[in-house]
Formats: C-alpha cells, structure tokens, sequence
C-alpha cells in the first residue's frame, strides 16, 4: 500500500523535472553574472543546456516532456495570475484605451504580415510561411492556430518562444532607440511582440508594464486568431 | 497560497469550461485570465486590495508565478529539439522572418503607443502606482 501510494514518478521524469530547474537556475545565475542584463536570458540559457544534454544522452523529446510536463502545466495558472496586475492597474488601462486599441491592432498586423512577407519573399515554403503567421501570440493560441492554417504547430511552438526571447534579449534596446521610455508602451509592445516570454523579462520591473503586457498578450491573441485565417487564404499556392 | 492556487487554477478551468461551451477559438487559461480580471474589479475586489501585513496572498501568489514565467516556457522550447530537421533545410528565411517580424511588431506597437499616450497624457503624466485620480479620465 505504502509503495503503490509513494510513487507517483518513476526515476527518469523526475530526472528532466530537476534538471530543467537547474538549468533555469544556472541561467539565472549567468544572468545575474552579467549585471542581470537581458542579453543573458535565462530561458534561451536553460533551453540550450536541455537541447545540448537531449542530444548527447539520445534522449527523445517525449521522453524528456514526461518530466518537463509538471513545469508546463504550470504556464496555465500563470497566464491567469496575470490578471491580477491587468486589475491592479485598471485605472491606468481606461486612461489609454484609445491608445490601447490602435497600437495593439497596427502591432499585430504588422507583425503577422512581415513575417510572412518575408518568409515568402526569402523562398520559404507555404508551411514555414503559415507557421511564422501566428508566432507572436502566447505559445498555446499560436500552435492552436497554425494548426487551423495549415501550419506545423510544434514550429510555431519553437518560434513563438524564439521571438518571445529575441524581443526579450533586445526590446527594451530597440525601444529605447526609439525614445519609447515608459512602462505601458514597452509592456504592450513586449506583450504584442514577444507574448509571455518578453512579458517575463518587463513584467518584474514594473507592474504598470506587467498590466501592460498582459493586456498585450491577451488582446493580441484575439486579434491574431482573425487576422491568420485571413492570411491563410491571401496567401498564394506555389 | 491554497486559497490564491484554489483562485488561478478555478478561473483556467472556468475559462476551459467557457472554451468548449462557446467554441471560442482562445485558450481556456487566456480567458481565464479575463474571467478572474473582470471579478478583481467587480465583485473580488478584496482579493487584491493589500492586508496590514503587505500584498494580499493572491497578489503575492502571482507576483511569485509571473516574476519566474521565463522557466514555465522551457520545456516547450526544448521542442524545437524535434524540428531541427526543418531548421536546418530553411534557416535562412525563419531566422530572417523571425528577426524581422518580432521587431518590426515591436516597435510599430511601442512608438503607435507612446505617441498616442503622450497626446493624451500632455500635461497630467501619472507616476507609477498612483491611483488616486480615479475621476481626472
């Protein structure tokens, strides 16, 4: 009775489930090293560390997710716990609905477009096209979307944490290039851009930008869900 | 830290049950985190609103979960482990349409922003954490 109850993981997801913390705990540390500047991003540091021993112990991704899985259930939760800035900062919020509203929409459209603009023009095929289409939303509403199109939904999944980490490792630099100085515009615009990744680098330095961002990610992802398809069928077949 | 849990994860399966009933094409936690942001201004305004002792504990709870997010995206990053393949044969355009894309988004979202905060803001620019011009809208 005692062993049947006392073994709810087997030797080897425990394994991945600790060495995925560790390798964000090293990534932390590095990050701290580096006078916590963003270009050391912790979750680009774990997710090198975790490809790089997969690959050297022959390990499959399956088997590696049976583990990492206890960490993933947790992105749910904290997608809610976002809402609890969004209603901290309301007030903020009303003041710039207006404003709200139109870089939101200029924001995704200009995201969802470029990227297929670009891949198309670079020679890419329809299905890297459509899986870059939907990246900048957070990574469930992405891979859910490339599937409708027509896209690879494990791609997208890959490329919307990439994007997540490049607006992350550079977005407050590029912003500040463009004297965007406050917390609500670079909140929104890491939450359009690089959806919870990027909202993970702002949100701890400002609840203000953490309000921001989760609106970001959360309109954004409504937004996409109707430009996408829409773009799906603009989209030629070569 | 049982109750704020009993809060997060309540408002994500609402938000699922929500997702299936509706056919809503957002996942269940996304509008779960609208559900739980409409009942903080509404009704749950207690939730939040800080004790003697500091922030409430769903305040605390979620300053906890969103300030460590960047580990909760790991294990799906490691996916791209399965499509190196792909990667490998098209770097070129992803890489190029990566980069482009996430900062072309960036900044037409950030610049349409501040340019349209500062109009509206000429004058009255509200400090971080002031609350107190509930009315000035």
């Amino acid at each position: 009775m005692f062993r049947t109850l006392w073994a709810p993981l087997a030797l080897t997801p425990l394994l991945w489930l600790t060495l995925t913390l560790a390798a964000f705990a090293f990534g932390q540390a590095v990050q701290r090293l580096c006078r916590r500047s963003p270009l050391a991003n912790p979750v680009l540091i774990a997710i090198l560390v975790m490809v790089a021993i997969l690959k050297c112990t022959n390990t499959s991704y399956a088997e590696y997710f049976a583990g990492a899985q206890f960490i993933h259930f947790l992105l749910g939760p904290a997608t809610v716990a976002l809402a609890v800035p969004l209603a901290l900062n309301l007030n903020h919020i009303r003041r710039s609905l207006h404003g709200l509203g139109l870089a939101l929409l200029a924001g995704s459209l200009t995201s969802t477009i470029s990227g297929v603009a670009v891949v198309w023009a670079m020679g890419g095929g329809r299905d890297i096209a459509l899986s870059m289409a939907p990246k900048s939303v957070t990574t469930p509403i992405a891979m859910s979307l490339a599937q409708e199109v027509g896209g690879v939904p494990a791609l997208t999944a890959a490329l919307a944490i990439a994007g997540g980490i490049i607006a992350a490792v550079i977005g407050q630099k590029v912003l500040h290039w463009f004297r965007v100085d406050d917390w609500r515009s670079q909140g929104l615009a890491a939450g359009v851009a690089g959806s919870g990744v990027a909202a993970a680098q702002i949100a701890p330095l400002s609840g203000l930008a953490a309000a921001f961002a989760a609106i970001g990610i959360g309109l954004n992802g409504l937004v996409t869900a109707f430009i996408v398809p829409l773009l799906a069928l603009l989209l030629p077949l070569k | 830290m049982p109750f704020a849990l009993t809060v997060l994860i309540g408002a994500q399966l609402a938000g699922e049950v929500l997702r299936r009933l509706l056919h809503l094409p957002l996942p269940g936690p996304v509008i779960g985190m609208f559900i739980l942001a409409i009942a903080l201004v509404t009704r749950a305004q207690s939730w939040v609103t800080p004790t003697e002792s500091g922030p409430s504990a769903l305040d605390k709870t979620a300053t906890t979960l969103i300030s460590n997010m960047g580990l909760l995206f790991v294990p799906a990053g490691v996916g791209i482990i399965a499509e190196l393949s792909i990667l490998q044969r098209e770097w070129l355009p992803i890489v190029t349409g990566l980069l482009v894309s996430t900062v072309l988004g960036l900044v037409v979202t950030g610049v349409v922003m501040h340019r349209i905060t500062r109009r509206a803001n000429l004058g009255a620019v509200p400090s971080i954490g002031d609350s107190s011009e509930e009315g000035v809208r």
